[in-house]
């Protein structure tokens, strides 16, 4: 297979991997939907939509209320529909779950969320205007939730971004068959409907000035998401790639895309589950992740690690990366080492140590790492209060600067990260400068 | 093995079910089909007056991801030329000399028409005739069908008629579309009928197309009432099937009753069976699903037969007809309360919610701590799964408070969580008949009904 036809195929192979749902299934699961009261699915979802509501207006063909069910609670349904891990949240909640099935809820929420976006359907008029300005800062899902919820109260708001798309990890960071890059952009495009005004290219604390910002808007959000992925500190490094790198150019630049024959990932978590996927699919023949603790502490989720074993992807656990091997200015190798699980670490999960004498070699022309992603270095550098490098904020979402916010991973000190927790962040915060700047009403 | 053989009016089948006259019946062929299929008989689709029939001819009530919950039609009798019915019910007959063939008939008022009809029906072997006094459409507008059926006089008069000529069974067939079923009933049975059956279809519009608000089904821009059929009747044909059981007259007349309406599936004929028909028939199931449905009908009733212990149907028939009462014979002193089974329960709040809104606020949201929440009381910021199902209240019934309406048990979807559980009765017995007797006051006068229920301890919620 040359080069185009193996990108070719590898972008067929990343295509959205759940069809939609047919009318008739959308029919057929609606309808098992019990309609329970005070739903857990409900109280699962971060964002807290009225499931069995919408659920119910899809079973009646009330597709538009249905709509407006969801994106009342969640601006960004159409990717949540998709991201969302749901067997943790409204799936893994649902009282048929243990005796049957779980409503499928996510492709539920997708068939509604397609109606709109494909006939082009616009839930929310702009709200008079109020003449405040807001200036939100990071246009992935807690920056668009929060300009989009500013302008429904009419609320003149611009969103910077310091990239060239809006969307953050939705556009960038999460691989395709999950959810295509177009989802995410025509979210984009709603939330600019309601009257936000992106500029791109715009990096606080570059050539935008936080002091400038709290001088010229009555408000700000911070939504600045995380940093880049921490060095391994091992020799070889600069042979790595990035994962979010890896995943961006199978989302945007796809035929570019180099998949290595044998492919080490580096990591066990949703982003290197990802990486991984990509290799595999794209044509990737060995594919490995390296991870030094076991299954049991690996952090991507129960339903994501049942996929990639299926994706023929093999496991080295209890290995930890030490050396690149590399020949002639190409690799050739990762060297490891053994390692064995000792005592609870900080992060609760036994810290792994490494075995006397245990050195092996896997195989590999590709490395790609992928273990989380570092605090955002710029929080300190904007004279807000931190707290474990993350920015502190009171439970109104406002830092230690008065009338200005943040939200989303910039913010998440504990528990999983996730669009939909970042959403809500956006939700609530935006709550909260409303009755800030114009009282409750 | 149950003997599922029946003997309905000296008409032999050997099994209860027969196709009730109807589309299924239409043809020789198709009924050669349904005997091939199992069938036990079949009521010829009704045979008499020229009519001619028009396009979209059956509407559809569809519910809950059910097709077909009912059917209604403006189709009339049979189209095809009489001759052709009259020769294929005599082929019918005799390659099936086993099986059950009568014959519905429905022809202009007058006693030589009716003579004529009737005389050629038992020309062809026939083992019966079923006298078409139902159908709530078209022929009702030319004075048959069911404007036959809704005057008992007139009932009365043409099964007199036929009687005078008739010489094999005649099961006078009654509509539902009339105030009370007895009354046309009692009418047959004065005429000298040999059986009874019911319901016909019952009167109906079954919807409006909401994009071209036409009549479902739409006729060239009209639309009007037909005849409803299907599951969704059942009920109906169940009270009036009943109403003839419990009625003197009826009931001392003796004769056997040939029971339809909705009947499905074996446990529908079975409820049939034990308020009183001992034949069945059946249409709209076989209209959904074809004849093969037969197999199942036959099999599932005989397995539930042997399981109750019943060797033949006629052990069966009438079973529950005594149960059969009137609200003023009811036990005022019976007691009972739901009574939920926390193990089974999936925390729907279904019935929290039926109870709460709509009946009598006795069901609680009950916290881990023991505490009464009310529902939605967790904080904006929790979710996840754990979180929803580990900190979700659980419903309890404060049975003190629970009136036994039995609200709560119809909408849980899991089967045998709540019960209704016979509680010991708080007060003697006592019907709101004896009350009316010995106390009449009390049901005349709130004041007096105030001072019955402190004496005999009667608190309403």
């Amino acid at each position: 297979m040359n080069e185009e036809a193996r990108a070719a195929a590898g972008q067929e192979a990343l295509a959205e991997a759940l069809p939609p749902l047919t009318r008739h299934e959308a029919l057929v699961e609606s309808t098992r939907c019990l309609m329970c009261y005070d739903a857990p699915c409900t109280h699962a979802c971060p964002t807290h939509i009225d499931i069995p509501k919408f659920i119910k207006k899809i079973n009646t063909g009330n597709l538009r209320g249905s709509a407006r069910t969801i994106l009342e609670s969640n601006l960004l349904g159409a990717s949540c529909a998709r991201v969302c891990p749901v067997q943790e949240l409204c799936e893994g909640a649902c009282v048929l779950g243990a005796e049957h099935k779980p409503i499928a809820i996510g492709r539920l929420q997708r068939y509604a969320m397609d109606y709109v976006y494909s006939k082009g359907v616009d839930i929310f008029l702009t709200a008079k205007t109020s003449g405040k300005k807001i200036a939100v800062v990071g246009a992935g899902p807690a920056g668009l939730s929060c300009a989009g919820e500013l302008a429904k109260k009419g609320h003149d708001v611009t969103l910077f971004e310091k990239r060239d798309l809006a969307g953050g990890l939705s556009t960038y960071g999460i691989i395709g068959l999950r959810e295509p890059v177009g989802i995410s952009l025509a979210e984009v495009e709603m939330i600019q409907r309601l009257g936000v005004r992106i500029e791109t290219q715009r990096e606080i604390g570059e050539d935008l000035v936080l002091a400038e910002l709290q001088a010229k808007f009555d408000a700000i959000f911070l939504s600045l998401g995380l940093g880049a992925t921490p060095n391994l500190g091992i020799p070889g490094e600069e042979q790595v790639i990035d994962g979010l790198e890896y995943i961006e150019q199978s989302k945007l630049n796809g035929h570019n895309l180099k998949i290595g024959r044998n492919v080490v990932v580096i990591g066990a978590g949703n982003t290197a589950i990802d990486c991984a996927t990509i290799a595999k699919r794209c044509g990737g023949e060995h594919v490995t992740m390296l991870y030094r603790r076991t299954a049991s502490e690996m952090t991507a989720y129960p339903h994501e690690y049942d996929f990639i074993k299926k994706e023929g992807v093999r496991f080295e656990f209890l290995a930890q990366p030490v050396r690149i091997i590399v020949e002639k200015g190409i690799v050739v190798g990762v060297e490891c080492v053994r390692m064995s699980l000792g005592q609870k670490d900080a992060s609760g999960r036994p810290a792994p140590r490494p075995v006397e004498d245990s050195q092996f070699v896997i195989a590999a022309d590709q490395v790609v790492k992928a273990i989380g992603q570092e605090k955002a270095s710029l929080a300190a550098r904007l004279n807000v209060k931190t707290q474990r490098g993350y920015i502190d904020v009171d439970e109104h979402f406002q830092t230690s600067l008065p009338g200005v916010y943040a939200g989303g991973d910039c913010i998440r000190t504990h528990g999983a990260a996730s669009t939909v927790m970042a959403v809500q962040d956006g939700k609530l915060a935006a709550r909260a400068i409303h009755e800030r700047l114009v009282g409750n009403g | 093995m149950a003997d599922l053989r029946i003997n309905f009016a000296g008409i032999r089948s050997p099994n209860p079910f027969w196709l009730a006259s109807a589309p299924p019946s239409n043809s020789g062929a198709q009924v050669h089909r349904a005997f091939e299929a199992g069938w036990g008989g079949a009521v010829w689709k009704t045979i008499g007056a020229p009519v001619l029939n028009v396009s979209n001819r059956y509407g559809a009530w569809h519910f809950g991801g059910q097709k077909m919950l009912a059917i209604n039609n403006v189709e009339l009798i049979s189209d095809r030329p009489l001759e052709v019915n009259l020769r294929e019910i005599a082929e019918v007959k005799r390659a099936w000399p086993d099986r059950a063939v009568i014959v519905s008939a429905m022809v202009e008022s007058k006693p030589e028409v009716w003579h004529d009809i009737i005389k050629k029906i038992q020309d062809t072997g026939a083992d019966g005739i079923e006298l078409n006094y139902g159908c709530p459409h078209g022929m009702s507008e030319r004075g048959m069908g069911s404007a036959v059926g809704q005057v008992p006089e007139y009932c009365e008069q043409i099964t007199g008629w036929v009687m005078q000529v008739a010489k094999i069974p005649v099961i006078v067939k009654l509509t539902p579309n009339i105030s009370n079923i007895v009354m046309p009933a009692r009418a047959a049975v004065a005429a000298g009928a040999d059986a009874l059956s019911l319901i016909n279809t019952i009167n109906s519009i079954i919807g409006v197309d909401l994009d071209t608000f036409e009549i479902v089904p739409n006729i060239g821009g009209k639309g009007g009432h037909g005849g409803y059929a299907g599951p969704a009747v059942k009920p109906v044909a169940l009270n009036m099937l009943s109403a003839l059981g419990t009625d003197a007259v009826v009931s001392e007349s003796k004769l056997p009753i040939s029971g339809m309406g909705g009947i499905s599936t074996w446990p529908d004929a079975a409820e049939f069976l034990l308020l009183g028909a001992s034949s069945l028939q059946v249409c709209t199931a076989v209209m959904h699903y074809g004849f093969r449905i037969i197999e199942d009908l036959c099999d599932g009733l005989s397995n539930w037969m042997d399981e109750k212990g019943f060797k033949k149907i006629s052990d069966v028939v009438g079973q529950s007809v005594h149960r059969v009462s009137d609200f003023k014979n009811f036990d005022l002193s019976f007691k009972a309360v739901a009574r939920i089974d926390q193990e089974k329960c999936i925390r729907c709040n279904l019935c929290y919610v039926a109870c709460n809104d709509t009946a009598h606020q006795c069901i609680d949201l009950v916290a881990k701590d023991g505490s009464i929440v009310p529902p939605g009381s967790y904080d904006v910021r929790s979710n996840g799964k754990e979180e929803a199902i580990h900190t979700r209240p659980s419903v309890h019934v404060r049975e003190e408070d629970c009136v036994g309406c039995r609200l709560c048990f119809n909408v849980c979807p899991v089967d045998n969580c709540i019960s209704m559980a016979e509680e010991p009765p708080e007060r003697p017995s006592v019907t709101w008949d004896e009350i009316t007797q010995k106390q009449p006051e009390v049901t005349e006068d709130w004041e007096k009904m105030k001072a019955y229920r402190e004496k005999m301890g009667i608190h309403i919620h």
